[in-house]
């Protein structure tokens, strides 16, 4: 006689699992108190955050100052903040007249508005307003911020400085080395011998120095071999310099994503007809950078932390304009506040960047 | 041997290049600014404030050259530089001069093709001691640690004093100028030493700076100054003049202040304030132009008082003082 808490053999119900495996509790026994081993290295983890982090809160939040104009502002004995309170202006826009400053924001504003479309899935005209992006918006951006027309004062570049410089010279430097690094990555893989041999010669010759020569070499030698009077900008310079290393980077990163794509793709396509540019541009390109997207990204932040390089050729771009602000006699001393403020601020941007990219990633992982 | 290398580079790349225009006096005057070569950053030197105008004892010598020049000593555009591009950033006519901390060699002077227009700073390797110590001159140093960044003739000099005093020490070695002070702070050594200018500045990062003291030896020299291209000799002039139109004014007790009631004085004071002879014209600039440097930078003591003496640095004149007070700031007579 089957009672009701008897069953015959393989109808027993599911029961849940028992506590000490689920919730908070198996969390624990799982991941931090499996072994011996893993209770020891949890309570030796634990101690080191006690060391760490009250020092370090106490330090950047309940003993700091913030508000004031000078450092006798800075009793408390933490961070002082009233550095960077005071300065940010500067970090911001570097040696921009502040009248003008309006200028750098509404050329950013104008980039934010005009990229929101592009990150919404519904809107129709993307292509058009991608090819705005590229091509129109640089010529409006140079001129409300080198000024000169339309009855805008000149601000000569090196006034330009501070995070808006860093912004400028990482976004040149990722919008442009695009394009010219997949036309190298097409290139290194072509047929045709003249170009093959350029573009690998290209890609061979920049990536084998460090962007600290290129940029060295473009502020300081290459002024040399210029004829009397003929002098290029600075931040030009230094603009074609970085774009140029880093499209080297992109068109192997790019060759990557060709190689990964199966040559029954290439026959296939060329067996409907297609030429050359529409079989890359509809068949193996989308495929091909859908693959590398991580790679990409990663260029692109790697980019975007090469720019303080920059310092070393006299441009103060954000890094470069804290630490020289943290040598005015006022505030010597404060330069770990300055440090820490950076990092953050480039700590926000990079994770910006890498949390787009996954996204990406995940919209795009379509098929396979 | 790598400096050697880099500097033989530097020199035969220069030599190539060393065309650019001669009268750079004319292409200032043209343009209407004078571009000066500072640096990225140095206290008391070249530094600028939260408004990013420029100050310093380097900054004060453009300012001088654009008032002697202008009349208006804010006509001065500024490059801040490092320290390797800054030669070539003057060769290549970038900059009209540079007044960048920049220590007179005989290399720099010769092989890269530079002149240098003067000495506005003369600084030098020194030490740096706690009060409690009791030391008051560096030969009584003997058997201390010494805190140095490695691989600098800072190291160098400072080992040739004491074996030359024969006296005992250790070095003690870092990478980076802030790990020197770090190490010098927590007691890791006796003595911290590198150039005296720097002394001031690193003195203002210690925990307590005024149980600190800098010594009065100076064991190398490092005499600091206004670099200008070779070949131009009035440009060369007129940077050279505005540092000694300074010097003289201090010399002379005018000042931006009593500049006014200077006027009219002994026949020394007149022709640096222009009102005899005519110096201005030979130099190619205002006949005024001391009296306008003086009224709208100061004399050499003035800026010397308003970017170094002030805290924290606190750089006291020692060797800098007027060679009439037992220094050996020394400028030709204008006359």
């Amino acid at each position: 006689m089957a009672t009701e808490n008897q069953y015959l053999p393989g109808l027993h119900p599911d029961l849940p699992p028992p506590p000490s495996e689920i919730g908070v509790i198996g969390w624990l026994r799982h991941n931090l108190l499996a072994s011996k081993t893993d209770i020891f290295l949890t309570i030796f983890a634990i101690y080191l955050i006690y060391l760490l982090i009250p020092p370090v809160i106490s330090w950047a939040f309940f003993n700091a100052d913030l508000i004031g104009n000078t450092r006798e502002a800075c009793t408390s004995g933490g961070a002082c903040w009233v550095f960077i309170n005071v300065r940010i202006g500067q970090f911001m826009y570097g040696f921009y007249p502040v009248e003008e400053r309006w200028r750098i924001d509404i050329t950013f504003l104008l980039l934010v508005a005009l990229m929101i479309p592009m990150f919404i899935d519904s809107f129709r005209y993307k292509a058009w307003l991608g090819a705005f992006i590229l091509l129109v918006f640089p010529v409006i951006g140079f001129y409300l911020l080198a000024g000169g027309s339309f009855g805008l004062v000149v601000v000569d570049t090196p006034r330009w400085g501070g995070l808006s410089l860093t912004l400028i010279i990482a976004i040149v430097g990722i919008v442009a080395s695009f394009p010219i690094g997949l036309m190298l990555a097409l290139g290194r893989r072509s047929k045709m011998p003249a170009v093959s041999a350029f573009c690998t010669g290209f890609i061979e010759l920049w990536r084998g120095v460090p962007l600290i020569t290129v940029l060295f070499m473009s502020s300081v030698m290459f002024p040399l071999f210029l004829p009397d009077g003929v002098n290029f900008d600075k931040l030009v310079r230094a603009l074609v310099g970085v774009t140029l290393f880093s499209a080297a980077y992109m068109a192997e990163t790019v060759r990557g994503g060709l190689q990964a794509i199966p040559r029954g793709q290439y026959e296939a396509a060329e067996a409907l007809g297609l030429s050359y540019w529409k079989y890359m541009a509809f068949i193996v390109l989308p495929q091909a950078l859908k693959h590398v997207i991580p790679g990409i990204v990663g260029n692109f932040i790697g980019l975007f932390k090469d720019t303080t390089l920059v310092l070393i050729i006299g441009l103060f771009d954000f890094l470069g304009i804290v630490q020289a602000a943290s040598t005015d006699p006022k505030w010597l001393g404060y330069s770990i506040e300055g440090y820490v403020f950076c990092a953050f601020v480039y700590w926000i941007f990079c994770f910006s960047m890498s949390q787009y990219s996954q996204s990406v990633e995940r919209k795009l992982h379509t098929g396979h | 041997m790598n400096k050697i290398t880099s500097t033989v580079m530097m020199a035969s790349l220069l030599a190539i290049s060393a065309s650019t225009s001669a009268a750079t006096l004319d292409d200032v005057i043209g343009k209407g600014f004078v571009q000066c070569g500072v640096s990225q950053g140095l206290p008391g030197f070249s530094q600028f404030d939260d408004k990013g105008n420029w100050s310093g004892v380097d900054v004060d010598i453009c300012r001088a050259m654009a008032a002697a020049i202008f009349n208006d000593s804010e006509a001065v555009k500024y490059t801040p530089l490092s320290a390797k591009e800054r030669f070539t950033a003057l060769q290549s006519g970038e900059i009209d001069v540079l007044s960048r901390n920049t220590t007179w060699t005989a290399t720099r002077d010769t092989a890269l093709g530079l002149n240098f227009a003067g000495v506005n700073y003369y600084d030098g390797q020194g030490f740096l001691v706690r009060k409690d110590l009791g030391v008051n001159d560096a030969l009584e140093l003997g058997g201390a640690a010494v805190c140095t960044q490695t691989g600098t003739t800072t190291e160098l000099n400072v080992s040739d004093y004491f074996r030359a005093n024969n006296l005992e020490y250790t070095i003690v070695a870092y990478e980076k100028a802030d790990e020197v002070v770090a190490a010098y702070d927590a007691g890791r050594c006796d003595v911290y030493t590198t150039d005296q200018s720097g002394l001031y500045a690193q003195r203002t990062k210690l925990k307590d700076p005024s149980a600190h003291k800098v010594l009065p030896n100076v064991i190398s020299k490092e005499p600091l100054g206004p670099v200008v291209r070779q070949g131009d000799d009035q440009w060369f002039n007129v940077t050279r003049w505005s540092l000694f139109c300074m010097i003289n004014a201090e010399e002379m007790g005018v000042t931006s202040k009593n500049i006014k009631s200077k006027m009219g004085g002994d026949p020394a004071t007149k022709r640096l304030l222009g009102e005899e002879g005519s110096f201005g014209e030979n130099l190619g600039v205002s006949p005024t132009w001391c009296a306008n440097i003086v009224s709208q930078v100061g004399n050499y003591g003035e800026s010397f008082a308003r970017n170094l003496s002030v805290p924290p640095l606190n750089i006291s004149r020692g060797v800098n003082e007027l060679w009439s007070k037992g220094g050996i700031q020394y400028a030709p007579p204008i006359r």
